[in-house]
């Protein structure tokens, strides 16, 4: 186990192509002061492990970790990276970095990714990737999807849906038996940027929403029109849940749980909520958002979680042997099962977990994603044409009709945003 | 020569009288300079840059006011929503004033009444501000089925609806807030003379005239503070909106202090010179009111004198 990274961390640490696989782990010492924002039950179990089993591995070493809130991190990262910085910290893929990039906060790690055994982790490493460069690397990510009542479908004698079409027609069949479509909590806003990511790739592809996220096209372009001409197709039918703009993403289970919504598009990490609030397998499934223009292929949502090291780090050697370690085959298998972050490795060689929905969901992403990879609306997009974009993408979805309104102020925010 | 026998006294002891005030305010004044004053120049500074809080300042002269003061909507729906809070949360005087007058009279218990009217104050705003929005749910809250009893329906619930919304978070603040008054009127009541009072009702005034005549002019120093404090917890009005609707549905609750939070420190934040910008305006109209409050202080000491 591991050898992987032991060669690899060997090798870093004497400077030389070492021809030793198993050159024993004294080489690091000092200490490495790591600080995560995985501070959810499970997640923190999978990092005080993951410190645990890096420490066995190399005795002289001394890991320091400090777990912080995974809110409270969003805004303390900066304070962290800035006075003090830690050796290796938790952060997300994309445009999201771009702040510490261009401030010089986060260490420019491309020499790492050169090692062969990254060659495995090729499929992420375009997110890793602002400048040409490379900033940290990716430990897990999951998919997003819909995420059904497989019960209800049955009762109604519905398919999953594959075309738009047959979308609107099953949602049909469901508000006609005194239901909602889909469930959604937009009081945080962002679960409605979930919705623009999949109409907008599939309507007019991943090229044309990345594109806008880039602040490349116009917001009150025709195309960006037609995505949310689609949108309103599902608004006026009455598909989503009512009052959805006071409910966070947890308010908005309990529909789905009693059957008064029959559908949730969402990130697997709610998939452990649901089975929480009572529903077994066999009255849960998942399905691929449809396909809405036949000539774009499908692009999916799957945010990537990162390590990163910082600018300042003390312990360079020890914080690079730790991101490989990460990312190794074996280590990403572990932390990614079923019993750990229940999420899909990035590790191209680490073995999924067997559960259904994460098994879906890693073959929907390595079969059925040609498209692209998109990292979500709030990661992809700057933050502040994000902040201003999901506001009124929640605004469109209580009150349609003000979409000239909307877009006339979210190109007004993109014209500012990226000059 | 027989002036100076005695040894010259210190330059300290000559000017003690004058002194020694200045060497008790020194620290208070330190502090006061390096937590209020530069601040506030610090921030004027930083809102003529556009700054991200980590890199390099950039100058941009007056272009944040210009686009702040220039049709900035969300900035003038804040602004409106400040003159809401300013308006409404007054309301709080009065009220605070008849609890009082209601809870001045001694029967068995009313230390129990009076503390349990004074109990929101005492809880934290955000525990208020959470009870509130359970109130105000959708479907399932109180305030709902309340008023669904009588037919009507508040699309959205209070708090999703961008039209009651503001008024919905003003309502919880003036639960506290009300309480607070009353207090500062209970203890101004207090102090009323009851040799005044005894007159009056000779002189056969009673009820509404005897309340605006006679007990209001001696409550003057109450209505004064409960003025004061009552507008500036209306200025910055913070907690109930982050608690309650987060500057949502689609930022029709934003005030200028969350506006500036927003801007500046929120997660999708970091614009340091705008959030800057804000914090100014926010300031001056501050200032108005603080600047009135000081005169008329003024004016009373003289008077006193």
């Amino acid at each position: 186990m591991n050898s992987i990274f032991k060669a690899s961390a060997a090798a870093l640490a004497l400077g030389v192509a070492s021809t030793s696989a198993f050159a024993d782990a004294h080489s690091l010492a000092g200490e490495l002061r790591i600080v995560s924002d995985m501070s959810n039950p499970a997640p923190r179990a999978v990092m005080e492990g993951l410190v645990a089993d890096f420490g066995a591995l190399n005795p002289d070493l001394n890991i320091e970790l400090e777990i912080v809130d995974r809110e409270a991190w969003k805004t303390q990262i900066r304070n962290a990276l800035s006075a003090n910085a830690p050796d290796v910290v938790n952060w997300y893929a994309a445009t999201r970095m771009t702040p510490y990039v261009d401030a010089g906060l986060f260490m420019d790690i491309s020499d790492l990714w050169e090692d062969p055994a990254m060659d495995a982790l090729a499929s992420t490493k375009g997110a890793m990737t602002l400048n040409g460069a490379q900033w940290g690397v990716p430990y897990t990510y999951y998919q997003w999807g819909v995420y059904y009542r497989k019960d209800i479908f049955e009762e109604l004698g519905l398919e999953e849906p594959a075309t738009w079409d047959q979308e609107l027609a099953n949602c049909q069949v469901i508000i006609d038996s005194g239901r909602k479509c889909y469930t959604i909590g937009t009081k945080f806003l962002w679960t409605a940027g979930g919705w623009f990511d999949y109409i907008n790739s599939r309507t007019n592809g991943y090229e044309f929403h990345i594109q806008l996220a880039n602040g490349e096209v116009e917001w009150t372009d025709e195309r960006v029109r037609d995505t949310f001409a689609n949108w309103r197709q599902l608004i006026d039918m009455g598909a989503f849940i009512d009052d959805h703009q006071s409910m966070s993403w947890q308010d908005a289970i309990p529909p789905f749980l009693n059957g008064d919504a029959t559908a949730y598009l969402m990130g697997n990490f709610a998939v452990a909520a649901f089975r929480d609030g009572g529903l077994t397998d066999d009255q849960l499934d998942f399905y691929q958002f449809p396909q809405i223009n036949p000539d774009v292929a499908p692009a999916e949502d799957a945010p990537t979680d990162t390590f990163h090291i910082p600018a300042a780090a003390q312990n360079v050697e020890a914080a690079k042997a730790f991101l490989l370690y990460v990312t190794s085959a074996d280590v990403q298998g572990e932390i990614n099962g079923g019993d750990a972050l229940g999420q899909l490795p990035v590790n191209a060689s680490a073995s999924v977990s067997d559960d259904k929905f994460i098994q879906e969901g890693f073959e929907m992403l390595s079969n059925n994603a040609s498209g692209g990879i998109m990292q979500f609306f709030d990661r992809d997009f700057p933050a502040e044409m994000a902040s201003a974009g999901m506001e009124g993408l929640q605004e469109f979805m209580v009150f349609p009709d003000n979409l000239d309104d909307i877009l006339e102020r979210l190109e007004e925010t993109r014209q500012r945003v990226y000059q | 020569m027989t002036t100076t026998t005695a040894p010259t006294r210190s330059w300290y002891k000559r000017n003690e009288i004058a002194v020694t005030p200045w060497l008790f305010l020194i620290p208070g004044i330190i502090f006061f300079a390096l937590y209020v004053i530069f601040p506030i120049f610090q921030s004027f500074w930083i809102s003529f840059h556009e700054w991200d809080g980590l890199g390099e300042k950039t100058w941009v002269g007056t272009a944040n006011y210009e686009r702040l003061l220039g049709g900035d909507r969300k900035f003038s729906i804040s602004f409106w929503n400040n003159v809401r809070w300013l308006a409404l949360y007054l309301l709080a005087i009065p009220m605070g004033l008849f609890i009082s007058l209601f809870l001045n009279q001694k029967v068995f218990g009313i230390r129990l009444y009076k503390s349990l009217f004074f109990f929101p104050f005492v809880i934290s705003q955000v525990v208020v501000g959470l009870v509130f929005s359970w109130f105000y749910l959708p479907n399932d809250g109180l305030f709902d089925i309340i008023v669904g009893t009588v037919g009507i329906d508040v699309s959205g619930g209070i708090l999703g609806n961008p039209n009651t919304a503001t008024y919905g978070i003003i309502a919880a603040g003036l639960w506290p807030q009300t309480a607070y008054c009353m207090i500062l009127y209970l203890t101004g009541l207090n102090a009323v003379d009851p040799e005044q009072v005894e007159a009056a009702r000779l002189d056969g005034a009673k009820g509404a005239r005897m309340l605006w005549y006679v007990i209001l002019p001696q409550l003057k120093p109450a209505t004064f503070i409960a003025f004061v404090v009552t507008i500036i917890g209306a200025l910055r009005s913070f907690d109930f909106i982050a608690v309650m609707t987060n500057g949502g549905p689609f930022g029709s609750t934003r005030v200028l202090s969350f506006y500036m939070f927003e801007e500046s420190l929120s997660e999708f934040g970091f614009r340091m010179g705008y959030g800057a910008a804000i914090a100014v305006v926010l300031f001056f109209l501050m200032l108005i009111f603080i600047a009135y409050f000081l005169w008329s202080m003024y004016q009373d000491e003289k008077g006193a004198r």
